[in-house]
């Protein structure tokens, strides 16, 4: 595989969560329903909102709906910056029937753990053979089942890149192609990509996971050793474009302090 | 038009926190709480909940910021029925992580629900029907191991879909920002499950940041989003939501979200924070005390942005 060598002085000048960011926003086309989410996702729909897709609109399950970024950094969804010069602040299911409707074009979410079929699991973790209860589903069970593409964001750890989710919370693939049909899910709908601190993956005719771009500063061998299954990858594989400079400049002003953007 | 709002024999249904709690919400309950999310978070009725000592509590709620764990840490509760449990900026709930892995203080059972199933759940109720149809969960471990979650066919067409059993809570603790004492109440910001969530509730206790004159609630029935004869007690509470936001009053205190989080990692230490902040403060001023003037100051509202009247003039 003849991959572009990157020196360690240009990858450096952006950290692999603000790589991650920047390959999400691009997720989001221009003029698109967009289901948020919390944290890293907020961040990304206000990348593409001051970049590439000034015309998507932001949908959050607390029935906030809004087409212009927030003008703060928020640490929730329901912070009043979020509601201020919203396009409509409704309540859940107003927001929850337009994705059950189909209308949503892509939903974001984290995930403690993602399988190769992509299926998500936010309820039971282990650690060190330990059983962890997580916090659960939240919306993301609804907009892994409902959204036209789901987009998985998660930091790139053996651990949470696994063979098999412990707890299907939130449906992906199921156990390959046809599964969300035999299940009854929306014709229009599923996962489209899992993307990490190291690298994009998306979704081959069967259902399963292959590697399709590796970010700056990583390579191969480092995404394969942390990845928890033998992970496909693409024979025209690619380097994720870097963050361009208006790309990190609206990272760094919504998240001056790298609270979400250390790593 | 105060002679014909006068005329309408509205009584005043308010009490204390501690009134409404005691009358109200006995050991054994159902009760909904932070129906809008992370947004007006009723944590003075939580805290009162906690300093009263409940027990066999059911919580119900979409999300619960860190309201739901600090009344699983007291050892309040013995089920929720959430879509999510935790601290939505920080993580992990200490306390409920502790009581679902350890029993510790006790055991809590789960149920298990998505957003969308819990808010389909309250509406049912709300319209009086004993489930809605939904896609949602089809085919996720959520929908095998939720009682209240049943896959069925479809009878007019050959889908197949979930049916999600009806909730209908005890009493639901409802945040607002403004109503008058008979509990006609004005909402804004992020709406949550509260509309549906106070509907389908046998009891509605309405803790607000202000309680006006009928004439500035009547001024504006479309913001009336609970109507006041469903009602059953208002208690006026400024800053009863700290530390989360109430919009149009005050912030997101998110320094005491993080400091929870810090602070309750291990038993002792939570026990330590359960003291300091709800079971030696015995009412919500003394509660503002201990926050101190200046960080209540400090989260204000800054930049005013109120909305533009609407004629209801004809």
């Amino acid at each position: 595989m003849n991959l572009p060598s990157h020196s360690e002085t240009s990858a450096s000048r952006f950290s692999r969560s603000e790589a991650m960011i920047a390959a999400a926003a691009r997720e989001i086309h221009d003029g698109e329903l967009v289901f948020v989410g919390m944290r890293l996702p907020l961040i990304a729909f206000a990348v593409a909102k001051r970049t590439h897709a000034p015309g998507a609109t932001g949908l959050y399950e607390n029935g906030v709906m809004r087409d212009t970024p927030a003008p703060e950094l928020l640490y929730t969804m329901s912070d009043p910056p979020n509601h201020l010069h919203a396009t409509q602040c409704g309540d859940m299911l107003s927001v929850m029937a337009l994705l059950q409707q189909g209308r949503i074009n892509v939903g974001f979410l984290g995930a403690g753990e993602v399988d190769r079929f992509g299926n998500i699991n936010t309820l039971w973790g282990s650690r060190k053979g330990q059983q962890i209860r997580l916090p659960g589903s939240g919306g993301a069970c609804d907009i892994a089942s409902l959204s036209q593409r789901t987009v998985v964001l998660l930091e790139h750890d053996r651990q949470r890149l696994v063979q098999s989710v412990g707890h299907m919370t939130s449906p992906g693939n199921g156990t390959g192609n046809g599964w969300r049909r035999t299940q009854g899910l929306p014709a229009r709908s599923g996962p489209s990509a899992i993307i990490t601190t190291m690298g994009v993956m998306r979704f081959g005719e069967d259902g399963e996971a292959y590697l399709a771009s590796i970010h700056p500063g990583t390579n191969v061998e480092e995404v394969l050793s942390s990845t928890g299954w033998t992970l496909r990858v693409a024979d025209d594989l690619s380097v994720t474009p870097e963050p361009t400079k208006q790309e990190l400049a609206v990272i760094r002003d919504i998240d001056p302090n790298h609270l979400w953007t250390r790593s | 038009m105060k002679e014909t709002l006068q005329q309408t024999g509205r009584a005043s249904k308010l009490v204390s926190m501690r009134e409404a709690i005691a009358e109200h919400v006995p050991s054994g309950s159902m009760v909904l709480l932070g129906a809008q999310l992370e947004h007006m978070v009723p944590f003075a009725a939580g805290h009162e909940l906690i300093r009263q000592g409940r027990r066999d509590l059911t919580l119900v709620g979409p999300i619960s910021d860190i309201l739901f764990d600090q009344m699983i840490g007291a050892g309040c509760v013995s089920r929720v029925m959430a879509a999510w449990v935790g601290n939505a900026s920080a993580g992990t709930a200490y306390c409920f992580r502790r009581a679902v892995e350890q029993k510790i203080p006790r055991a809590v059972e789960t149920v298990d629900h998505s957003n969308l199933t819990i808010a389909l759940a309250l509406h049912a109720a709300a319209i009086g029907v004993p489930f809605m149809p939904t896609y949602t969960t089809l085919g996720s471990d959520l929908l095998k191991r939720n009682g209240n979650l049943r896959e069925f066919a479809s009878p007019v067409n050959e889908e197949r879909l979930v049916a999600v059993r009806a909730l209908r809570p005890d009493v639901a603790i409802v945040q607002v920002q403004r109503c008058d004492a008979a509990g006609n109440a004005h909402l804004w910001g992020s709406l949550g499950v509260a509309i549906d969530g106070a509907r389908a509730s046998r009891k509605i206790i309405l803790v607000a940041g202000e309680v006006v004159a009928p004439e500035v609630i009547a001024s504006d029935p479309n913001r009336t989003l609970i109507p006041g004869f469903l009602v059953t007690a208002v208690v006026h509470e400024p800053w009863g939501a700290h530390p989360s936001p109430v919009q149009g009053y005050y912030g997101r205190d998110q320094a005491f979200f993080q400091e929870y989080h810090d602070q309750t990692r291990n038993l002792d230490n939570f026990e330590h924070w359960l003291a300091a902040w709800v079971s030696h403060v015995p009412t919500r001023a003394a509660y503002l005390q201990r926050l101190g003037h200046s960080r209540a100051e400090a989260l204000k509202v800054r930049n005013h942005a109120p909305s533009v009247p609407v004629e209801f003039g004809f």
